[in-house]
Parts: structure tokens; sequence; C-alpha cells
């Protein structure tokens, strides 16, 4: 054996000169082995930012595993984003405010378990006490008794939400602390997910190895580096998976993961890199997804600065929305994976969940002469220059920042009037706009947590939402949400809410640019490949040949 | 030997304080990490708060260095945002660059002193302008531009590599990302060598070497050779270290997921933990290597001595 590796070697040394590292090889990757039912997605992956707990997990690599490991009360339909019963047998109120959660029978975790109402009220328990430092706490706001297992300070007084109860095995009820007729809704969210004992009982151990109830079991997870799923034989749902399993490999660039694709190393990459765009078509043809996905891209304002507080202020908004390009944009910076914005959502809640194009009108279209008369009028831009600041990081903002100010530039001809104000990371950036450092405009974007025109609007508009940066507050607006809030009929609830988003058009506290699409890209190896609306590749659904 | 050893050891704390100190500065100087961790969104008040105590980020400054290296020095490096404990990720981490730069420097030594003497000795001739252009265009192009240009002909249109390599590489893999990480370098030692090569060519003891009629061999390799390697033994040393830390973009191209790419990854996410801790070892590897080098000298030149 040894001098059969020494040959294999001698020759490996010759071989230096063309650069083979073909030697040594052998064992494979393990991808490529059998087709069929049986055959494995080889696909692309980023190292999650948070420990893989449902209820702390809220960017997208992460929430790939949750979806493929875990089936919530609620499942969003992959291609129509619409929200349908999945554990869940019925969630029925009488009131908006009362909720009766009936799970399905026969589910279980994949170690056997039985999924129980106990499953679900011990979830979200530990997602929404404060000790346990879940990023998605906020979810269970709603629930009574948020305010006591998670204060805004101090310490908590409570274990538990005092709204959960269980009724029996397979029944518990949620009271909320206000009339929220969509709350079902939000449910597939994975932060809603029940979880086993296993989860609790030795924590370490799940989270190096997460046990969930989805089609999909984790056979070996290496942090950093890769997952293996298979496929969960037994999986009571109806989505079994249609492929043996998904290896995920973490890119650490996601051109590297592109070039691993075209040269058939991997099956499925769903974040094209901006610089392959133009030659996407050439490499894969019809092997390219571009679907939209639920992120809108905004340009936020200081409504804590006095000076765009102001009547005039709303009208320079007005026509800085106007003076922007988007189509343009669009289709030579990002070709054509952003669709230019005209409303507030995004267009994958559907008409009947509430976008609307043309919401915006005429104040979201480029017009370069009523945009300059606008901004006129208002007195010009507030402190003589618009500034937009944005992280230089990562997404490749500075290129579309600095259209934007060619495009208000030339309105004003003027070559100073708006420039980019980068910085330096996400977190110093994020930190900056989450604390109001900021005195003129940024960069914002919403990715939607569960596809309701709901999530669109109230986080980021109502008076001292969360994720209400700009701090923009008014009273007609948060009526409507309100009163939307209340409404027990989904048509009349979701009509209150585009009423709402009109006031938006006004006022103009964010300028809507573009709705971001998902991008993916996948080898000859597999089929039926899509991206639901989170952008995440539905794995269940690829089949291998 | 042993005193100069011992007092070089000693001057290395205060270095390793004082780099170790800087760097906790920049992190920290960088801002919040916190609300990086929420993506565009703000987080939760409370949360944000619990997770600051945790992490010891409400702390002044200072008193954070203090508790940082306190738990150094029993071996605790800290935990990443990701729940994973730095000295785990170092585990990983570090093997895999390690191998990427033994073989980064074998190609230094192996192709880049033969080079050296190779041109050294032929000066002028048709072999010292090639080897002489070659080198300037490596040292003109940058590392990513060979990198990519490699991973494009060699992976993709004749498919004799991968273009990425596997999570845990082997040394076979590693060879063209350690040769483009190398080549730069390579340069470098190929024309420190072939200076030194031919200015001690001339030199009295070369002379008397030919004279007294030893084989043309043993003069090159025990007396030329041995005599000019100095600069470049200095070279090598300094570059090991900058080798390990300096491979982000190498490794960002050929996926591999080393030291470089955890630093990356640790700045992105203002990590100070795992930043710190890489570059705390960085530190101990580049004062090591050089400690060796100086070493090292003694070995190639008699005429030296430590005391």
């Amino acid at each position: 054996m040894r001098g059969a590796t020494k040959v294999r070697w001698a020759a490996c040394a010759v071989a230096v000169a063309l650069a083979a590292t073909a030697c040594g090889g052998g064992d494979g990757d393990g991808g490529g082995s059998g087709g069929g039912a049986d055959g494995i997605v080889s696909s692309s992956w980023g190292d999650p930012q948070n420990p893989l707990e449902p209820a702390n997990t809220n960017e997208v690599q992460g929430g790939k595993v949750l979806d493929m490991v875990f089936r919530g009360l609620i499942r969003y339909d992959p291609k129509t984003g619409e929200a349908k019963n999945m554990l869940a047998e019925s969630i029925d109120s009488k009131d908006s405010q009362n909720f009766t959660i009936k799970l399905k029978d026969g589910w279980t975790f994949s170690n056997g378990e039985k999924v129980t109402a106990k499953s679900f009220v011990d979830a979200w328990n530990y997602g929404a006490a404060l000790k346990n430092n879940q990023k998605n706490a906020y979810f269970f706001q709603y629930i009574e008794g948020y305010d006591k297992v998670h204060p805004e300070s101090g310490s908590a007084s409570a274990e538990t939400l005092s709204g959960l109860k269980v009724v029996d095995d397979l029944t518990f009820t949620a009271k909320l602390t206000q009339k929220f007729s969509l709350w079902p809704d939000t449910l597939g969210y994975s932060a809603f997910v029940p979880l086993p004992k296993a989860f609790y009982d030795d924590h370490d151990a799940w989270l190096s190895k997460p046990i969930g109830n989805g089609p999909y079991t984790i056979e070996s997870y290496a942090k950093g580096s890769s997952m293996k799923l298979r496929k969960w034989d037994d999986y009571p749902g109806e989505d079994k998976a249609k492929n043996g399993g998904v290896d995920l490999k973490v890119f650490t660039d996601n051109n590297t993961a592109y070039t691993d694709l075209t040269a058939g190393n991997l099956d499925l990459v769903d974040d094209v890199p901006a610089s392959q765009l133009r030659n996407v078509e050439a490499d894969l043809g019809d092997r390219y997804i571009n679907t939209p996905a639920g992120i809108i891209q905004t340009l936020a304002f200081p409504f804590y600065e006095k000076e765009w507080d102001t009547d005039d202020a709303r009208k320079v908004r007005q026509g800085l929305s106007m003076a922007i390009n988007r189509p343009q944009i669009t289709d030579q910076i990002f070709q054509k994976t952003r669709t230019p914005a005209s409303d507030w959502t995004s267009p994958v809640l559907g008409e009947e969940g509430g976008f609307k194009e043309g919401l915006c009108g005429k104040e979201c279209t480029y017009n370069k002469a009523e945009a300059k008369k606008l901004i006129d009028e208002g007195g010009g831009i507030p402190g003589g220059q618009l500034k937009i600041s944005y992280n230089a990081d990562t997404g490749s903002h500075k290129e579309w920042v600095d259209a934007v100010c060619n495009s208000i530039n030339n309105v004003m001809g003027n070559n100073k009037a708006c420039v980019g104000g980068p910085v330096g990371t996400f977190a110093d950036f994020r930190a900056q706009v989450s604390t109001q450092k900021l005195t003129s405009a940024w960069r914002a974007g919403w990715q939607m947590d569960y596809p309701l025109i709901q999530n669109f609007l109230q986080p980021l508009y109502y008076t001292n939402a969360p994720s209400n940066d700009g701090k923009w507050s008014n009273q007609q607006f948060d009526d409507l949400v309100d009163k939307a809030n209340a409404e027990s009929d989904k048509a009349k609830a979701i009509t209150t809410f585009q009423d709402a988003e009109k006031i938006l058009v006004t006022e103009m506290p964010v300028i809507p640019l573009w709705y971001q699409n998902g991008s993916a890209g996948y080898s000859d190896r597999v089929d039926n490949v899509a991206l639901n609306p989170f952008s995440v590749p539905v794995y269940e659904e690829i089949t291998v040949k | 030997m042993g005193r100069y050893v011992i007092r070089r050891l000693l001057q290395m704390i205060p270095v390793f304080f004082g780099t170790t100190l800087l760097i906790f500065l920049m992190v920290n100087v960088m801002g919040d990490p916190i609300a990086g961790l929420c993506g565009d969104r703000q987080c939760d008040p409370a949360t944000a708060a619990q997770l600051r105590s945790e992490f010891g980020l409400d702390k002044p400054v200072w008193q954070q260095y203090l508790t940082y290296m306190g738990n150094v020095f029993t071996g605790d490096f800290g935990t990443a945002f990701n729940g994973q404990k730095v000295t785990e990720l170092m585990g990983t981490a570090f093997p895999i660059t390690i191998r990427l730069t033994i073989v980064a420097v074998v190609f230094e030594v192996v192709i880049g002193i033969s080079l050296g003497v190779v041109t050294g000795l032929r000066r002028g001739r048709p072999v010292d302008t090639t080897v002489l252009i070659l080198t300037l265009i490596v040292i003109a192009v940058p590392t990513f531009v060979t990198g990519l240009l490699l991973q494009l002909l060699l992976g993709v249109k004749w498919g004799i590599i991968k273009p990425s390599v596997s999570a845990d590489p082997t040394f076979d893999e590693l060879l063209v990302p350690g040769l483009v990480l190398a080549s730069v370098s390579l340069a470098y030692v190929t024309r420190l060598t072939r200076t030194s090569i031919a200015e001690n060519a001339r030199a009295d003891y070369v002379r008397t070497a030919v004279a007294k009629g030893l084989p043309r061999r043993r003069v090159v390799v025990r007396h030329l050779l041995r005599n000019s390697l100095i600069p470049v033994v200095t070279f090598i040393g300094t570059d090991v270290g900058a080798l390990m830390g300096g491979a982000i973009v190498t490794e960002r191209i050929f996926n591999i997921h080393g030291v470089g790419y955890q630093l990356y990854q640790g700045i992105l996410r203002q990590n100070s933990q795992t930043v710190v801790g890489f570059v705390t070892i960085l530190v101990l590897v580049f004062l090591a290597a050089n400690l060796i080098v100086d070493l090292l000298y003694a070995v190639l030149d008699p005429r030296i001595r430590y005391a």
C-alpha cells in the first residue's frame, strides 16, 4: 500500500506543472451517486448567522434548513404564497382575538415523538422568553403575556405566555392582546414550528444535529462547512421529498459557487452573483430562474430631524421619488433582477393578498420636469444635499446608490445634489440607522416574514413600530391599520390596509424603489427547481434525473 | 544561544500584549455589532441588551480587554455569534490553512530557489531574461486574477481540477490554490536568490573553491547557495505569517474554509471574539517564525553567533 501511495504521490508531483489535483481522490463527493427518487441534490449554502433554533433564525441561510426540517401549523404555498393548513386541522376565532387551534392527528417528529399541542406551546414559550435571547421573539408579541416574559427593560416576571393554554393533546388556545384577524396567516413563519423534548433536554446535542418534523432529517452537520439532509421515509405529510436528499455546501463567495455550478460540481445555486448576470443566459440557458421574492427596497428618511418632518419636505420627497428613473436602473444595473416598484408591498402577495400595481401612481413614475418643480416648491433638498447612506461590505449597493444619485443630479442639474454615503460594515450601518444617527436618507430593505400586506405596512410605518427607523408617525395611518386588524372579513381587512397604504403616496415616508427577485441557477442533472416567495428553493419538489 | 532564545521569548510578551490590544481597540472602533444580527430590521431592545451583556459588550473597553485576556490564558477564546466556540473554529480553520501554507512554502522553496540559482548562474543569458520577465508579470498581476484565471481554465474549461475544494481539503486538492497563493512570493524568492547568487558567485571563496578543483555541484550547493540564502530565509520566514493571515483572496476564490475565511466573516459580522482570537494566534505564529529565522542565520552562517 505504502509503495502504491508513494507512486501516486510521485505522479502527483510530476503533474504539479499541469496542476492536476485529481490524484489521491477516489472517495468522491458522495453527491453524484444515483439518480431518480434516491438522487442527492447538492446545493450552495451560506454559514447561518445564528444558532439553528427556529425562533432565532432570521436570515435565509438558516431559514433554508428550517424549511426542510420543520413543518408548522400553516405552510405558505410555494407557488402562490397562500397560507394553507399544514399541521393545523383548524384555527378558529369568533372575535379575531381568541383563537382555538386544533391539530391533525398522526404527526410525529423524526425521532418518533408525537407532535402535540404541548410541542407548540412549549416552543412558543421558549421563543418568547427573554432569557433565551431569541431574535424572533417579537413574533410572539401579539400573544397575551408577552410583556411579562419579554419586558422592554428589566427582567421577566413570568416564565410562560399567559395567553397560551393547552386544552388537550391536540388542542390549544391563544389569546391575543389586540384584535388581529389575519393572525393565523402569520403562523407559517418558522418561529412558530413545534419543538421536540430533545430540544430542551439536551440543547447542545440538538443544536449540533437538529431534529424536526419536516420531510428531511439531518444526517450530518459540520458547522460552517456542510450539512447532509436525507429524505425522511416515514414523513406523514403530503409534501414528501421527491429526491433522496440534499447536500448543502457552504461557499465563502457566491462567485465560486456559480463557477462550481458551471463546472458541473454543484446542482443548485440560489444566489446568482450580480457580476455573472450578464453571462447567465449563455451559461445556463433556461436553467436560470428569476422570480419575484417578498423583498422591497426603499429610501428612508429621518423624521426625527425637524427639517425632514415638514410639509415642504413632503413635497421634496415626492419630487425625489419622481426624479428616480427606476426602469433604467433595474434594467442596466440589476439586469432585470429587480422590478420597478409602484406600491409599498410586493408582487408575491398577489392581487388578492393586497398587492396593487400602480397604487403609487405618478408619484413613483419618472418625470423630470415635475420632479424638479416639486423639489423647488418644497424649498430644495433639506440641508442642500441628499446623502444616501448604505453599507459597503455586502450586497453591492454602491452601484445602484450612485445610479439613483445620478438620476437625481440630472434632474436637479447639480452634480452635488445627491451623493452616496458608504458605511464600512452592515452591523455598523444598522447600528447607525437604528439609533437614529443618520441625518439624511439611507437605503432600506424589507424582507417579508409572512406573505401578508400587514407585514409590509405595520412593522415599518406604524408609530414607534420596531422597524420604523425613520420615526415617521401619522395618526390617520395608525387608525386605519388598527381598523384593518380588527376587521374579521379578510377581503375587507386587505382593502382597509390598502387605504392606509394610500396615505404613504401623499406623505412618502419612504420612497419605494424596486421589488427584489430571487434568482437561482441549476445543473442539467436536476429538474422542477423553483423558488418560493421567500426566495428559498423548494427542495422537496426537486427531482434528480 | 539558550540565553538569546530566552531573551527573545521575553521580548515577545510586550509585543503580544501590544498587538492584541491594538486589534481589540480596532474591532471596537467599528461600532456596535449587535445591530447587524437582526438583518434589515431593528433588534428588539430587550434581546439586544441581553446579548450585549452576554458578550460583555456593555462594559467599558478596558474591562472587556482584561476579561478577554484573562479568559485567553485559561484557553477560552470566547464564542462567535453563531454559537460556536472560537477554539472550535480555530480547530477547523488552522489545520486547513497550515496545509495551504505548507504547499505554498514548498512551492516557494523548490521552484523559487531553483529558478533563482539557475538564473543567478546564467546572468544575461536567455533563461535569465525569460525568468525575469515572467517574475515581473507574476508580481504585476494581482492574485485574484491569477486565481480566477486558473480556476476558470483548469476547473471549468479543461475540467482537470474542481473549482472549489472540499470541506476538509487534502494536500493534493490544495496544489493549485497553494501555487496561486505562492505565486507572488515565489517571484520575489526567485529574484532575491538570483541577486544574491550573482553577487556571491564573484566572491573570493567561490573562486578558491573552484580553484581547489571541487566539483561544481559541491561549489554551488555547499558554498555559494548556503551563503546566499540568508536574505531568502528572512523573506520566507516572514512570509509564513503573511501567507497564513493573508490568504483571504485565495481562500475565497477556491472556497477554502481556512483562517482567511474566518477572519473575513468575523470582520463582516464585527465579531470581535473571532477576529481578536485568530489575530492573536497569527501574531504568535509571526513571532515564532521570526525567531526561527534568526536562529537559522546562525546555522547558515557560523560567523553569526548569539550570546
